[in-house]
């Protein structure tokens, strides 16, 4: 990870492109094929997910064009019933499964995404603060995150959900649910950056370009951040491929329980809820592609996190 | 001392719940009676004391194991959770079983045979487990072997029998065969993390000195691989397993609630749709207590098998 430029010419990024390109990282990902298949799925969910408005048949949202009639058609494959209409099949309120999964997509990957800024953004300033700070306000920290990861995070946000839930009534929290579930999902995780990135502060503090920035009088919350933290940043990309898995499968667990985003706005773990009912009289469809592309990008994602700690992980260095 | 600590934060968490979710008067005399009535109530139960005293009162209570009562029971919210215990403990107990009885011999091979094409199976099919999450697992194994197959039960604890004074599923066979698919779909979400821990510890120790000495004195490779690498290899797996105690639990409300299972997470569920507030309360309180005790357990055992790290407070 290079130190950042303020700078840049446009000359600069190209030849900075084209060094990355030659890089061993990427040579050592275009050999991996398991690594390049994961990237393409998940570039193409997320962008599918993030495209969903433009590219999906139908709004889901849009109650006009929803028809009851069209409830519970099998996808196009099954002969007998499938509406060349509807590619996957719709749910039982007739809403088409292609566009609801998309949307859906897009509610699961933005609270996967917005839960794991908000855990980085209090870890990675928690970790520089005790890992260089040290003393009361590191054993204060540390004790807390102690704490904090002896419950476990899904019980932690089931019961604070729950209670929010009881307190502000099923109306009001299914409109506050997207930002309950980031709030929830994002504290509950923090340590794990904390922990992380104080222990390479720890590595870096005593180096000599610590030392230096200090001698010439820089301010302890630029070295922090200017200097120490470009250089924790690899760990941190490694834990946050595996946060966002992580915090995507919290959100559906959360959701599969009815403490998480509600049905007229759902997120691919209420999907699968609402159509778990469906599966004993034989419309597997509902339940079945969602989770099927819940677990396509949950594994495409935590592949790709294997591949990159591995890669960036210089105990490895094998061939 | 930390214990302590936490048990007195959720106690203040369970307390600030009550006082502030419902209001216990509405449910105990309905909306017909007058407001100076309900105030001279007020002030007979004691709803209008300081908030350190009504705080006291709520622990004092709550130390004699008296949460109050279940809305929805009218039973001691204390008592309802605990005719439910066993059921989630039963759950935890078979999928601990499978769990150690398929992660330690598959985690040993993998780390001993690294290269083997059993091993990338293993290690292939690990990742897919940690990536399907576990209401997933419970929904498809429902709709595989009971939907499809009919071979289980796909809900329920089946019949029970209650040799020791409680409800339990382990003395028949109706009840073990409820409670396969529930265990199984508890497991598969913590096996491959130990399948992995127990490899890569494994493997670590595998390159450590005293191994290579003990090779060196030509020990049989059975003695050296089970005997002195795999001791070893459970200092971390011991802490990572109090700590996933705490996960289990949580993961039981989803196995619960997907397989109908009569224990405490589903409990939690009914009692958060119902706003039973003595029943959501107590359950925090009782998990609370489950976590500081495997914390504390998991500290002491420790220890217990590695002498080298001192508790706090220990003289050396």
């Amino acid at each position: 990870m290079g130190k950042p430029h303020s700078e840049v010419s446009g000359a600069k990024i190209m030849t900075r492109i084209k060094s990355f390109l030659n890089s061993d990282f990427v040579y050592r990902f275009r050999k991996d094929k398991v690594a390049v298949v994961s990237l393409g799925i998940v570039l193409v969910l997320v962008l599918s997910a993030v495209l969903a408005p433009l590219i999906s048949p139908f709004d889901p949202y849009d109650l006009k064009s929803i028809d009851i009639m069209d409830s519970e058609i099998p996808p196009v494959w099954d002969e007998n019933d499938g509406d060349e209409r509807f590619l996957l099949g719709t749910d039982p309120q007739g809403r088409d499964m292609l566009s609801t999964i998309l949307y859906g997509m897009r509610i699961s990957l933005m609270i996967g995404f917005f839960a794991v800024l908000l855990q980085g953004i209090l870890g990675v300033t928690i970790g520089l603060l005790s890992g260089y700070l040290g003393g009361k306000i590191d054993a204060f920290f540390m004790r807390l995150a102690d704490i904090q990861l002896s419950f476990s995070t899904l019980m932690v946000a089931i019961i604070t959900l729950a209670i929010f839930q009881a307190a502000f009534g099923a109306e009001l929290y299914s409109k506050l649910a997207i930002f309950m579930l980031i709030l929830v999902i994002g504290i509950a995780e923090w340590p794990q950056y904390a922990r992380t990135v104080r222990a390479s502060v720890l590595a870096e503090k005593h180096k000599e370009y610590v030392d230096a920035a200090r001698v010439i009088g820089m301010s302890p919350a630029r070295i922090m951040f200017r200097h120490i933290f470009p250089n924790t940043l690899s760990p941190i990309l490694v834990i946050s491929t595996i946060q966002v898995a992580n915090a995507i499968i919290s959100e559906a667990a959360l959701s599969f329980l009815g403490l998480g985003m509600p049905v007229n706005q759902p997120s691919l773990g209420s999907l699968i809820s609402s159509g778990f009912e469906y599966i004993f009289s034989g419309s597997w469809w509902i339940t079945v592609i969602p989770s099927f592309f819940l677990v396509l990008l949950i594994l495409s994602i935590n592949l790709l996190g294997d591949w990159l700690r591995d890669a960036l992980n210089p105990k490895l260095y094998k061939d | 001392m930390q214990a302590t600590l936490v048990m007195f934060v959720i106690s203040l968490i369970g307390f600030s719940i009550q006082d502030n979710l419902g209001d216990p008067l509405r449910e105990l005399v309905g909306q017909s009676v007058s407001e100076k009535e309900r105030d001279a109530l007020r002030d007979r139960m004691g709803l209008n004391d300081p908030f350190l005293v009504q705080y006291g009162r709520f622990l004092s209570n709550a130390v004699q194991g008296d949460l109050g009562n279940s809305y929805f029971f009218k039973k001691p919210a204390l008592e309802v959770i605990a005719r439910k215990f066993p059921a989630t403990l039963e759950l935890v107990i078979g999928a601990t079983f499978i769990i150690i009885f398929s992660s330690v011999p598959l985690g040993i091979y993998s780390a001993i045979k690294p290269n083997s094409w059993l091993t990338r199976f293993i290690l292939g099919i690990s990742i897919v487990g940690i990536s399907v999450p576990v209401f997933l697992t419970a929904i498809f194994s429902i709709y595989i072997f009971s939907v499809e197959l009919g071979w289980m039960p796909s809900f329920g604890r089946g019949e029970t029998t209650a040799p020791f004074g409680w409800d339990s599923g382990f003395f028949n066979g109706d009840g073990l065969l409820h409670l396969i698919l529930p265990s199984l779909s508890l497991a598969s979400i913590m096996m491959p993390l130990f399948i992995r821990l127990i490899r890569s510890e494994m493997m670590e120790i595998l390159q450590m000195d005293y191994i290579r000495f003990a090779w060196a004195k030509g020990l049989y490779p059975k003695r050296i691989w089970f005997l002195h690498a795999f001791k070893n290899t459970l200092l971390p797996v011991i802490t990572v397993g109090g700590v996933q105690v705490g996960t289990m639990l949580a993961y039981t409300i989803l196995t619960e609630s997907v397989f109908q299972w009569p224990g405490m997470g589903f409990l939690f569920l009914e009692a958060v749709n119902r706003v039973d507030t003595p029943l959501i309360i107590a359950y925090i309180i009782v998990v609370g207590l489950i976590f500081v005790v495997t914390n504390t357990v998991v500290d002491l055992l420790y220890t217990w098998v590695n002498p080298t790290v001192k508790l706090v407070g220990q003289k050396s």
